[in-house]
């Protein structure tokens, strides 16, 4: 089978293939159930999730296989080093992407919080919002009384940073640790791979992955303590739609980044990375660089400032 | 085993490269990880939206061609209304532009295909998905998405037909699509040049469409942050872009229009490119200014994020901010300038003849450069009070969408036509299109600066009486102008069905790798690099 | 083909031209200091471009006519000259220079709030503006609401259509001339755009978000706009009216209507007949409710329910009542509570349960509506 496809100055370009169009039509029928789902139950209507969990599936069936095949493609040798760079730009772009998308949340903190709320309570270049039409309502932030404090009551604590020497009793202080360590792990599981120490690499990563869920877990802990004992909901007005938007993305992000850990974990134990190729490791990794980053961000502007 | 073949390597392969040619029917399409397959794809359904926002944007034309409402409802023909802007920008103009790059990206730079092109695939098949949804939604209860193709809260939020949810994840996907296909576009220039080609080498439509892309990673996110927020406002009681929770309503425009500005750019920046093609082919003359052109459509990139703020002057801004976003959105005139003034100069003192490209592509930059001076003046604050949302507005976008984005869209299918299909089409034929679209976009839309000025508010389905001899020209335009779009698609046809065959080099003028290949090109462009010459980039 | 082009080129440039000295083509200069100014800057700015138009395009064509192939021209070799790329750089950053010093005058000149004689507040409703005249303290002293006058049968095309055909009110907003006016434009429900064009002024309203705006009117009149930005289904039909009045008229009538606003006060306490209630009622309800429910009761399914044998009339009035005060939150119905005092609101419950075949055998009376909104 002496073809070009294994051809190493040739850019593979990969035979067609039914991926692509039943992850499109497993998308549509994920969103649209789920819209379905939304409206429903909004209307107070009977509603299932039966469409969306097909679609679903269907979606992650086809990532499963469309992943394994790339990854069965590059053990045959088919994937030379041009893809490998393509892959490397593919991963990059994407990550700013997302870097862009939770810019959108931040830019919306950074707004409500030095401007709208700002003219809200009547301070500023536009106060006069505030003194004419809400004259009861005072700008802090966090905003723990709303403008219409009836339709928006506001909750009755915050998740805003005590003084740095109590941190030790603050649940997003260890969550920081935690992630900022996890940076670390993965970091020295990549450093594992580049020495081709196998065993390390799988102890570290493994050792990250456990962090990882340990975040995830925390962070469901401290949802848990918003709702029941701090009324901290995401209908609190601006501080809990801000706080849950930003810190929930990001909590979805991590789980996000958890799987792909965990996938690099097995595909570790397997055996398909050594020093010169791994790609999937490294984006996995950059990927959770990146959620790293972000918790950072959030932990300076949601929780401190 | 990859040792073995290793060992093997050398010259004989490229024909047996070949193996896999195009699977038969319409497994071809859905399965298809062919640039040239999927460029087609985009270029069809880019037309059959533009159709279909081309039917409401008649039923829009002719609601208006009279005062007093005759044929459809308010409610109706401010679904109308939203569904055009929506589907022309993200139905016909983006994917067309996606589709003339997965044709020409990887035949100039010279490489066999798309760097990703199984995800090049993916990023198709979600549009039609998408635009079913969006679609479907006009026969839900309570009927489409009624407030416009900007969709401020809280029309689009609180006061909202149901359908908005689906519109929401309709709009999620068009955006994971143009981010996918971005990616793709941007690794393929990157990553897959033909070695010898550097980056100011590179074709200029090359040029133009790494920047969109990278304007499209940068800002479809945010577009996605900010439908996500409106969902969660509409079912899970945030109050983003309400008031009495501190939110506000103003800061979804300011979101939007952080998107939506740079959106513009996106639908204009690979015009230029197609534009800077064509003319120095017909001028038979070097295109002039080259490095200067990449670095106008630099400038306009950058500048695109910081005027955003130039579509919110009455939303009450304070004073430091409306000066900034003006001064800033003036300056957006400097780069434009300087391109229309290359594109003069390579003009001036060539060997030009004026087949159908060259028709489209000199219309195009007098009727945009036209829109950009109406530009220039809603960038005046001002005078923006007066302009603000009349028709002064629409006949400032349309200038520079429809003989702007579309006419260089149409230029480019009658330039590269011959490579794709190897066949010319009908050179008489393509001019009559030229001249009815010339004629019928211009009565159209040149009235609609007056009955702006007059003072006509845009997204009205009945209007005052003073403005009504302006809505009838422009009515009888739009129809002028539409059925000349269907005899576009007889004169497509025509070309592919009975079209003389064509040379490589199908314009003698014509520079670039894409000519080197035969015409038809083959289905893998370069499976080999190909040499790059002084002789077809810019040296 | 050469004549045409040039032809076609001819044309639009005259056509540019032409918008700069036509009157009915081009903006009004309109009866404010102001937008006078507004005037004077968009005529500058537009013929600035159609200068540079006409130089860029001449240039264009130019070389369409004389450097084609046809007439036996060679293609020079030049493609760049660093020079000329300077000037065409420098010049369009200088005259941008020049434009953007007046505009930052005039816009500097709007921004010039303070001083007022007066303060109008402006807030906009589906599909319908409410003025408050508004005391030192902003304390309200009377308040109306505008609505359009044009008739259904006039935009159906069922008769035909008057001179201001949808910019006329029933209310106009009144102010009095040579006086400086405040504007506070703010909504109550989705965002809306005050536009007096003759002004020059226009500002959107943004619910729960407030903006200024001011104006020195020197000539009486009738000033005719309509709402600017996208609210809904009668958008369009939603026009400002503005009665610039002499400073004595206007002061005679301002007196009239604070002394009008002690008898709607009254009537609150008054005790109506049914036939009172129904000649009131069907006024209230052909200005308010007709828009979506429409004038035979019969509304438009599914999205503004038909009101004949409605389960709320058929069912215990103070269920109705409660409805009409607290509205739909999340719907087009607005809590109307906010909008129509209680003998309005008596009327037009009133009306509504005894109109279209809608026939209960009660009585609604103010205080039945001042019992249940619990104020
Ligand atoms: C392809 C799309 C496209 C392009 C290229 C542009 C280009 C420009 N646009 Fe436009 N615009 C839109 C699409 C586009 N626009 C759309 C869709 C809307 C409406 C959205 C909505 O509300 O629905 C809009 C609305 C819009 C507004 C808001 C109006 C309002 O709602 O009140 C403004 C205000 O500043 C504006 C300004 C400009 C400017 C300054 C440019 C400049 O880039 C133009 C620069 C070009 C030139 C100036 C001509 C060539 C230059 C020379 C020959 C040099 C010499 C010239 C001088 C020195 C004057 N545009
Ligand atoms: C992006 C590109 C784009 C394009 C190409 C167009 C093309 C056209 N537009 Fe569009 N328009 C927008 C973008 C675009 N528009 C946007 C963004 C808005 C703002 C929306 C908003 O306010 O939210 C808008 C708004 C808008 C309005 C204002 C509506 C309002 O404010 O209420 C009007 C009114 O005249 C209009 C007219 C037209 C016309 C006549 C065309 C013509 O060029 C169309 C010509 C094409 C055809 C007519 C198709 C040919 C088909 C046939 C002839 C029938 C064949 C039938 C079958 C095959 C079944 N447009
Ligand atoms: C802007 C549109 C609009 C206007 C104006 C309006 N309504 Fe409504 N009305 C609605 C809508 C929409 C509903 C349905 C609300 C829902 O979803 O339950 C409604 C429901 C009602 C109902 C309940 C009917 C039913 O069967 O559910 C009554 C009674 C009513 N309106 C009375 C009035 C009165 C009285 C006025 C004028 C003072 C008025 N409406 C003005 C839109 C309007
Ligand atoms: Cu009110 Cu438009
Ligand atoms: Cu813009």
């Amino acid at each position: 089978m002496a073809n070009a496809d294994t051809d190493q100055s040739v850019y593979y370009v990969p035979h067609s293939g039914w991926y692509p169009v039943v992850l499109a039509l497993g998308l549509m029928l994920t969103v649209t159930g789920l819209a379905s789902w939304l409206n429903d139950t909004k209307a107070g209507e009977p509603h299932t999730w039966t469409q969306s969990i097909i679609g679903f599936a269907m979606v992650a069936f086809v990532l499963y296989c469309w992943f394994a095949k790339v990854i069965a493609e590059n053990q045959q040798g088919l994937a030379n080093e041009q893809l490998k760079r393509s892959y490397v730009w593919g991963m990059g772009w994407f990550i700013f992407s997302e870097v862009m998308f939770f810019a959108a949340f931040f830019g919306a903190l950074f707004y409500t919080r030095s401007i709208a709320v700002a003219w809200l309570g009547g301070e500023g270049a536009k106060g006069i919002v505030g003194d004419y039409l809400w004259p009861e309502f005072d700008a802090t932030w966090p905003v723990m009384s709303n403008p219409d404090a009836t339709a928006f009551p506001g909750p009755a604590e915050n998740m805003k940073a005590p003084s740095v020497s109590s941190w030790y009793a603050y649940l997003p202080f260890w969550n920081t640790a935690i992630l900022l360590f996890s940076s670390v792990t993965i970091h020295w599981a990549h450093s594992a791979i580049k020495a081709n120490n196998r065993k390390k690499l799988i102890g570290w990563l493994l050792f990250t992955v456990v962090l990882g869920i340990i975040f995830v877990g925390l962070q469901i802990e401290e949802y848990v303590i918003a709702y029941t004992q701090m009324g901290l909901t995401l209908d609190s007005g601006i501080y809990g739609s801000t706080f849950f938007l930003l810190t929930g993305f990001h909590g979805f992000h991590v789980t996000l980044g958890t799987i792909i850990l965990i996938v690099q974990l097995y595909r570790a134990i397997k055996g398909h990375f050594n020093s010169q190729d791994c790609f999937g490791f490294e984006a996995a990794s950059w990927y959770w660089h990146f959620v790293d980053v972000v918790w950072v961000g959030l932990f300076i502007f949601v929780y401190v400032l | 085993m990859s040792e073995v073949i290793h060992a093997g390597q050398q010259d004989d392969h490229h024909d047996d490269h070949h193996d896999h040619g195009p699977d038969k029917g319409l497994a071809r399409w859905l399965f298809t990880t062919n640039h040239k397959d999927i460029g087609t794809l985009y270029l069809w359904f880019s037309f059959a939206m533009f159709l279909v926002g081309g039917v409401m944007a008649l039923v829009i034309r002719t609601e208006l061609f009279q005062p007093g409402l005759q044929f459809v409802n308010p409610e109706f023909f401010n679904q109308m209304t939203t569904n055009h802007g929506l589907i022309m920008v993200f139905g016909a103009i983006m994917p067309a532009f996606v589709g003339l790059a997965n044709w020409l990206v990887p035949m100039q730079v010279g490489a066999p295909d798309m760097a990703l092109p199984r995800m090049n695939n993916l990023s198709f098949w979600i549009l039609p998905f998408a635009f079913g949804i969006m679609i479907s939604t006009l026969f839900m209860e309570g009927g489409g998405p009624n407030f416009g193709w900007t969709f401020y809260a809280p029309l689009s939020t609180t006061y909202a037909p149901d359908s908005v949810t689906f519109f929401i994840f309709a709009v999620h996907l068009m955006g994971a699509s143009s981010i996918m296909g971005s990616i793709n576009i941007i690794a393929t220039i990157l990553n897959m040049r033909a070695p010898g080609m550097t980056l100011m080498k590179m074709p200029l439509f090359i040029w133009t469409w790494l920047i969109t892309a990278y304007l499209l990673i940068a800002v479809m996110p945010v577009l996605a942050g900010a439908v996500t927020m409106m969902l969660f406002d509409i079912h899970f009681g945030t109050s983003f872009f309400n008031a009495a929770g501190g939110g506000d309503p103003v800061m979804f425009q300011h979101i939007f229009w952080f998107f939506g500005h740079p959106e513009v750019y996106i639908m204009i920046l690979p015009a230029f490119g197609v534009i800077s093609h064509i003319i120095p082919a017909f001028a038979r003359k070097t295109l002039f200014g080259y490095d200067s052109m990449v670095y106008a459509v630099a400038s306009i990139a950058f500048l695109s994020f910081i005027v955003w703020a130039h579509h919110m002057f009455t939303v009450g801004m304070p004073l430091a901010g409306q000066l900034f976003f003006m001064y800033t959105t003036m300056l957006i005139a400097i780069p434009t300038g300087v391109k229309v003034f290359n594109w003069t100069a390579t003009m001036w003192r060539g060997s030009m003849t004026f087949e159908t490209p060259m028709l489209f592509a000199i219309a195009f930059v007098v009727l945009f450069t036209i829109g950009g001076f109406s530009g220039l003046m809603l960038a005046i604050t001002p005078v923006d009070y007066q302009y603000h949302d009349t028709y002064f507005v629409v006949a400032h976008f349309h200038y520079v969408l429809v003989p702007g984005a579309l006419f260089s869209i149409i230029a480019a299918v009658y330039f590269w036509f011959p490579k794709w299909t190897g066949k010319m089409y009908n050179e008489t034929l393509g001019k009559l299109h030229f001249w009815l679209s010339f004629i019928g976009v211009n009565i159209t839309f040149f009235p609609q600066h007056f009955s702006g000025l007059a003072g006509m508010p845009r997204r009205i389905p009945d209007y005052p009486l003073q403005f009504a001899d302006f809505n009838m020209v422009s009515s009888v335009g739009a129809f002028i102008f539409g059925f000349s779009q269907l005899f576009f698609l007889y004169v497509i046809i025509h070309g592919i069905r009975s079209g003389t065959p064509a040379k490589a080099r199908a314009w003698e003028g014509a520079k670039g790798l894409e000519w080197t290949l035969p015409s038809p090109a083959p289905y893998h462009s370069f499976t080999h690099p190909p040499k790059v010459t002084d002789e077809e980039v810019h040296a | 083909m050469k004549q045409r082009i040039s032809l076609a080129g001819g044309l639009l440039s005259l056509l540019m031209a032409g918008v700069a000295t036509a009157d009915e083509l081009n903006l009004r200069p309109g009866v404010t200091d102001i937008s006078q100014q507004v005037y004077d800057l968009h005529m500058i700015i537009l013929v600035i471009c159609v200068f540079i138009g006409i130089a860029v395009f001449g240039v264009m064509f130019w070389s369409v006519i004389h450097h084609r192939r046809s007439a036996g021209y060679e293609a020079a070799k030049f493609h760049e000259s660093t020079k000329l790329e300077l000037a065409w750089t420098i010049v369009p950053t200088l005259i941008l220079i020049g434009m953007a010093i007046p505009a930052t005058q005039v816009l500097v000149a709007m921004y010039d709030t303070g001083g007022e004689d007066m303060t109008v507040e402006v807030r906009g409703y589906q599909w319908k503006w409410q003025y408050k005249y508004l005391d030192d303290d902003y304390n309200n002293t009377f308040s109306f609401f505008s609505n359009m006058a044009t008739t259904q049968d006039e935009i159906q095309n069922r008769s035909a259509k008057g001179e201001n055909y949808l910019l006329e009110v029933d209310n106009p907003l009144r102010i009095p001339s040579n006086r400086k006016v405040r504007f506070l434009v703010t909504s109550e429900d989705v965002i809306h755009a005050w536009w007096v064009p003759d002004f020059g002024i226009k500002r959107d309203a943004v619910p729960g978000m407030l903006n200024e705006l001011w104006t020195v009117v020197e000539e009486p009149g009738i000033y005719r706009g309509q709402c600017t930005e996208l609210c809904g289904k009668d958008h369009g039909f939603m026009p400002v009216v503005v009665e610039v009045m002499e400073e004595a008229d206007f002061d005679a009538w301002y007196a009239e209507e604070v002394a009008n606003e002690s008898v709607r006060q009254e009537a609150l306490s008054k005790t109506f007949t049914h036939e009172e209630l129904m000649e009131q009622g069907e006024e209230v309800y052909g200005t308010f409710c007709a828009s979506c429910h429409q004038p035979n009761g019969q509304g438009l399914p599914p999205v503004f329910p038909s009101l004949v044998g409605s389960p709320y009339i058929v069912g215990p009035r103070d269920d109705h009542i409660k409805m009409v005060i607290e509205g739909v939150p999340g719907t087009a119905m607005q809590a109307f509570g906010r909008q129509l005092d209680a003998a309005q609101l008596a009327a037009v419950v009133h009306y509504e349960r005894h109109s279209w075949g809608n026939d209960s055998d009660d009585i609604t009376q103010p205080r039945d509506v001042i019992e249940l909104s619990g104020e």
